[in-house]
């Protein structure tokens, strides 16, 4: 194990860097060292960690790289550490983050500066979410990344910017504070908010019931889980493509990766109680909200729905508590992550050149952009989750694990997956497809070569993943495996105890 | 006369400096007009920091005299430092002001001095009547200089309403207070604490009227109406130093006196700090809302933070006045450097008040916007900012003490009270630039980046404040 305090290296660097940025001019030389300082910082700071994907271990469940010092007092520490669940996420954000600040390139143009360091300082905090290994320490990171992303939706948003992000703000913390009243309701109870001990106390039940609905609250809005996801199709239509990007593939996870950290491990038993409310909650995420997506005239809108829904999919298989289930949430949260990135880039792409996202100012792009045109459906056919993309794969997990615990919601989720198909390629055919009638399309430009480098990494690992999902699915397998053992051991425990009783 | 009769004036002696220092300052202003207030001014920063190294190396533990009249331990310790750091950041922050004002008078300088001397004695007062003493040389110079503009209407309206509700609590306290020495038969907190046993209707009654004293003094709901229009109408400085150093007295009288002096009864008076700590968090967020005038505003808010740290109060446990410590610290300088930008809010036509003033100002003045944003969303309770940490612990405390209602509803107003903070940030970020301001005084903008420095970078090793925090709480228990 490397003695190198590398995940705080990877959490603090673009910090660094944001820093170096607020030192820059704001002249004509000064915007442009700022977007490369920034495409550099999170380049390095992916580099680095790519290491980790090198020096993990799959085969152990346990925490590695941990780093703990004394911070709060009390049993409150900073400590840092990823197994194989926090994994993929870190590297996911560390991945994305390049692409999201080479695609706002030319988009943004004013204050050029301060969205550079708003996304670095971002950057910090999403690593440091997935990262963290304290609560109060998870609870900091999770909750800063507010400010930046309030900023980004508020300053270089659309024209309903403000209403979108007061929403996307308020929504977001009353969901969390609540966590925060459990995270010391736990402190109080299990002497400390170390997160690897905590996960293997076990908590009373009254307070595993109440502490299960607090941790839901900040997860489900950060999901979004129907019915609390009002606030992702404003905020999504209202920030910039990168802003998108972000709270797409990113942020959102961190509901998922939530329920996976806490939900499950630390409150078993009311898990287990509570599961079929989160199946519910799941089953009418995926059906109410594809059709609803099928509604829009939005492209950002009609994605951010098809989110909601896949989401849906992810809390499904994760609470079904069986291998597959929790391996398939993870992995369609990193193909999500992947896919609804690339949709929010494709958008952007036809919002940079024509600035307008409604679907209808749109038809046979095809005539026009061949190249945009296969790339986007490549992604429009991973949403849909056609076999042999990374789509497929998550979405088949996931339903096969739910399929073994409760066929009715497996059932009615597969449905979900036709209402997908409806919507995406119904969005697909009326963007791209059919004549080029409307005048102003007539002088639309194909990708360029910046365009083509930002969606050739996504494209090449929707494939790869779709045709070999081994590559995630071993990371986390240990680790997942833990997981759903810890699980069944306290709940069969439970069971046992009301046996005999 | 013996050694034996004269008493330890040890424990005075920053009392002391401060007082004589006062004095002295009273007659070389008095009796040498030209250019006085500058000296007096700069005289009075370093007599209030002297005092604050002198309470700093004070023999260790607890130290009392006067027959146990005045105590001081680790709390008065600690709120002793703080009352006279937000006394001296008052003074520093108002010398631009007064100076392009004209509104040079030494008396004001002398006036801060001695209220904050009325601070030191109220940190330290262990029985009801130097309590009492503490507390009423502390206010009558706020109300004098809360009408320091005597040719203002706004300001004269403001110091008369001040001193005719301050007037009215003082009654109400005094009432209590006698109702306690009645029902107990001793001004001595601890003596108190003794004689109170299981309580009574008698002695309760007194707890609720001196409770009401107090809730006046930090401006805590129901006694808040003075609040608002008191920090509107009273000079910008003087509103800045209204809303830091003798809300730290205020709430040291409180905390020490419900403490000390009835612990054996903290179910009782519980229930009245809990439902002040609601309504003061519940009115500070809801009708901030409104408010288009930042002092206004600022006045709501403070309302809302004594709130919150009243939360730390009502679990009656020493975890609880730890959060109280922190908050209070913590709120001392959100609450100054958020002034620092209120005092620049200066156009070549004069001052401006409202917030929508401060439009675009992210992009004509980047800096004070930025530490302003900063400041606000650590008001709001927003990790990683200092004052997230301030909520943290008081919210902490009353968990372990079982106030889950408490702490929901506390949490609820705080996001109810992020809205507004968020609005100022909207029209610093949001919005389109209305001007610049004149260039912000060298003495602000260092208030301005200490306080924001220090709410930012916080997180990063809380464990001093805390750690002090935490002594000076387990030395009242």
């Amino acid at each position: 194990m490397t003695s190198w305090p590398i995940l705080s290296l990877i959490t603090l660097l673009p910090l660094v860097g944001a820093f170096f940025i607020a030192l820059l001019p704001e002249d004509e030389a000064g915007i442009r060292n700022a977007r490369w300082w920034a495409l550099w910082t999170t380049l390095i700071t992916f580099i680095i960690s790519l290491i980790l994907i090198w020096r993990f271990d799959p085969s152990s469940a346990d925490f590695q790289f941990v780093e703990k010092h004394a911070w709060l007092g009390g049993n409150i520490t900073y400590a840092m550490g990823i197994d194989g669940i926090s994994l993929p996420f870190v590297v996911l954000t560390t991945g994305l983050l390049p692409i999201s600040i080479l695609a706002s390139w030319t988009a943004i143009q004013h204050r050029v500066r301060d969205y550079m360091i708003a996304f670095l300082v971002l950057e910090t905090l999403m690593v440091g979410t997935f990262c963290a290994l304290d609560l109060v320490l998870f609870y900091l990171f999770f909750e800063g990344g507010l400010i930046p992303m309030f900023l980004i939706i508020g300053v270089w948003g659309g024209p309903r910017r403000v209403y979108a992000s007061f929403k996307f703000f308020l929504y977001t913390l009353l969901g969390s504070v609540l966590m925060l009243l459990a995270i010391m309701a736990m402190y109080w109870e299990a002497g400390t908010t170390d997160i690897a001990s905590l996960l293997h106390h076990s908590f009373p039940l009254t307070l595993q019931k109440w502490a299960w609905f607090a941790f839901l609250a900040p997860f489900a809005v950060k999901l979004p889980m129907w019915p609390v996801h009002t606030w992702l199709p404003d905020a999504h239509v209202e920030a910039p493509t990168a802003g998108s990007v972000i709270l797409a593939a990113i942020l959102l996870k961190m509901g998922g990766y939530g329920f996976l950290r806490f939900s499950l491990p630390m409150f078993p038993e009311a898990s287990a109680q509570l599961a079929p409310l989160i199946y519910a909650l799941s089953v009418i995420a995926i059906i109410y909200t594809s059709l609803v997506a099928l509604m829009q005239e939005d492209m950002k809108k009609l994605i951010a729905y098809s989110s909601v829904a896949h989401m849906g999919f992810v809390t499904m298989g994760i609470f079904a508590v069986t291998a597959q289930g929790v391996a398939g949430g993870i992995f369609q949260m990193v193909s999500h992550g992947i896919v609804s990135a690339a949709l929010f880039l494709c958008v952007g792409i036809v919002y940079d050149r024509m600035h307008t996202r409604e679907i209808a100012a749109y038809g046979g792009l095809v005539n026009r952009m061949p190249l945009y045109a296969s790339v986007f459906m490549v992604f429009t056919l991973a949403n849909v989750g056609l076999p042999g993309t990374s789509g497929f794969v998550g979405e088949f997990l996931s339903l096969i694990g739910t399929f073994r615990v409760n066929n009715w919601v497996a059932t009615l989720a597969t449905l979900g997956t036709i209402l997908s198909a409806a919507y995406a390629l119904w969005l697909y055919r009326k963007i791209i497809f059919g004549k080029l009638e409307k005048a102003t399309l007539i002088t639309i430009k194909d990708i360029g070569w910046r365009e083509i480098a930002v969606m050739a990494p996504l494209v090449v690992l929707t494939i790869v993943f779709g045709v070999y999902p081994k590559l995630v699915l071993d990371i986390s397998s240990a680790s997942v495996m833990q997981l759903i053992d810890n699980y069944q051991h306290a709940v069969g425990a439970l069971h046992s105890a009301a046996l005999t009783r | 006369m013996n050694a034996a009769q004269m008493p330890n004036l040890l424990p005075l002696l920053p009392e002391l400096v401060l007082g004589l220092g006062a004095m002295a300052l009273l007659l070389i202003g008095a009796y040498r007009p030209a250019r006085a207030s500058e000296f007096v001014d700069g005289a009075a920063i370093v007599l209030l920091l002297v005092a604050g190294v002198l309470v700093a190396f004070m023999p260790a533990g607890r130290l009392t005299t006067f027959g146990g009249s005045f105590i001081v331990d680790e709390f008065a310790r600690f709120l002793k430092i703080l009352a006279l750091l937000g006394s001296a950041a008052a003074i520093v922050m108002s010398l631009d002001y007064a100076k392009r004002q004209a509104q040079q008078r030494f008396e004001y300088s002398v006036l801060i001095l001695l209220s904050t001397l009325g601070m030191l004695m109220l940190i330290s007062a262990a029985d009801l009547i130097a309590l009492y003493l503490g507390l009423e040389l502390m206010s009558l110079p706020l109300y004098v200089i809360a009408a320091s503009h005597r040719n203002t209407l706004r300001s004269t309206e403001a110091g008369l309403k001040y001193f005719v509700l301050g007037a009215l609590s003082s009654g109400m306290l005094l009432y209590g207070a006698s109702l306690v020495y009645g029902f107990t038969g001793t001004v001595n907190f601890t003596a108190i604490a003794q004689a109170a046993g299981q309580g009574g209707i008698g002695l309760i009654f007194g707890i609720v009227f001196l409770f009401a004293g107090f809730c006046f003094k930090v401006s805590a709901v129901p006694f808040h109406m003075w609040t608002p229009d008191v920090y509107e109408g009273a000079p910008t400085p003087v509103t800045a130093f209204f809303a830091a150093a003798p809300k730290v007295a205020g709430m040291a009288m409180f905390v020490r006196t419900a403490v000390m002096a009835f612990p054996g009864i903290t179910s009782q008076w519980q229930q009245i700090v809990v439902f002040v700590a609601i309504a003061s968090m519940a009115l500070g967020s809801f009708a901030a809302i409104g408010q288009r005038n930042f002092k206004r505003l600022m006045a709501y808010s403070s309302i809302g933070h004594m709130g919150f740290a009243l939360v730390g109060l009502a679990t009656g446990t020493s975890e609880g006045v730890q959060g109280v410590l922190v908050y209070v610290a913590i709120y001392i300088t959100m609450t100054l450097g958020v002034f620092a930008v209120i005092l620049s809010m200066r156009r070549t036509t004069g001052m401006v008040e409202s917030i929508d003033q401060l439009a675009g100002l992210a992009r004509t003045q980047p800096t004070m916007a930025f530490f302003l944003a900063m400041l606000l969303f650590s008001m709001a309770g927003v990790p990683p900012l200092a004052g997230f940490f301030a909520k943290f612990y008081v919210f902490l405390a009353a968990i372990k003490a079982g106030l889950y209602a408490l702490a929901v509803i506390g949490v609820v107003t705080s996001v109810i009270g992020a809205y507004y903070y968020l609005s100022i940030v909207k029209i610093m970020y949001f919005d389109e630039p209305v001007g610049k301001f004149e260039q912000m005084p060298y003495e602000l903008r260092v208030v301005l980046a200490i306080c924001g420095l220090f709410n930012i970078f916080f997180f990063v090793y809380p464990a001093p404040l805390v750690g002090i925090a935490s002594a000076a709480a387990h030395s009242l228990f």
